[in-house]
């Protein structure tokens, strides 16, 4: 990797952790959302940077898009009902850092160990390559996803309705 | 170390931060973001050994668990609402209706 690169990978890798240091360090429930967006962003940096723009596109569509509306209505919603704002802390936040600190030590130590052989010029997956395996090799699963995904929306309707109307 | 190196220690950092936030936030939608996290650490993943392999089977892959995680946080979101009308919290140490 030349300086540059290794700069602009650095600035990624410190706004994702920083960002989700954040999410689960922020008093209020708000901010902890905002800053999960930074992190799904800064994750589409990180899939353009490994040559994966259409997934960086829809990263940006779907999470930074979809899930942070919906997370942002939850948490307007249920704080309309406790009233006021949600002030939430953490509880035993030292046994917790310490399974965290566990899991991250044993997982990079792994990947530390482990020689990954990379090829020198691998092809750069394009759309339309993606768009081919989803219609030809992976069409049975893509259309389950779709009914999945329509079960899952009457399922959230019909959990969250009033009701009386 | 390779770009592709880079991204999966990122990854595996990122899940922990992840664990850290399941275990510690006791607010069902804390709980949820933390879910986010630790499925977002798992997607780059896909992305990098994808990136490794050369073939778009873990950019598909990874396309297949964003749209499972959408529709887990839509139906996540609609019983932590649900949970905020029913009992005015949504903190999960009072959620204790199934206790034995």
């Amino acid at each position: 990797m030349s300086a540059l690169e290794i700069l602009g990978m650095s600035v990624l890798a410190l706004v994702v952790l920083g960002g989700a240091l954040g999410t689960v360090l922020s008093k209020n429930l708000v901010h902890s959302v905002l800053w999960l967006a930074l992190v799904l962003v800064a994750t589409a940096g990180v899939y353009a940077r490994l040559c994966a723009g259409f997934l960086a596109g829809a990263q940006i569509l779907l999470y930074a898009g979809g899930v942070i509306t919906l997370a942002i209505f939850a948490v307007m919603l249920s704080s309309r009902m406790e009233g006021g704002p949600i002030l939430h802390g953490s509880a035993k936040q030292g046994r917790g850092a310490v399974v965290a600190l566990a899991v991250a030590a044993l997982l990079c130590g792994v990947l530390l160990q482990t020689e990954l052989s990379i090829p020198r010029d691998l092809p750069v997956v394009d759309a339309a390559e993606i768009g081919r395996s989803f219609l030809v090799e992976y069409v049975l699963p893509f259309e389950v996803l779709s009914v999945l995904l329509v079960a899952a929306m009457i399922a959230a309707l019909t959990i969250a309705r009033r009701e009386d109307p | 170390m390779s770009d592709v190196q880079f991204c999966l220690l990122l990854a595996a950092l990122l899940f922990s931060i992840g664990v850290f936030g399941l275990l510690t936030r006791r607010n069902a939608i804390a709980i949820l973001l933390s879910i986010e996290l630790m499925a977002n650490a798992v997607n780059i993943n896909l992305v990098a050994f994808s990136r490794v392999h050369g073939g778009a089977t873990g950019q598909v892959f990874a396309l297949f668990a964003i749209a499972l995680t959408v529709a887990e946080v839509a139906v996540g979101l609609a019983l932590v609402i649900l949970m905020a009308r029913q009992r005015r919290t949504i903190d999960v140490g009072e959620a204790t209706d199934l206790r034995g």
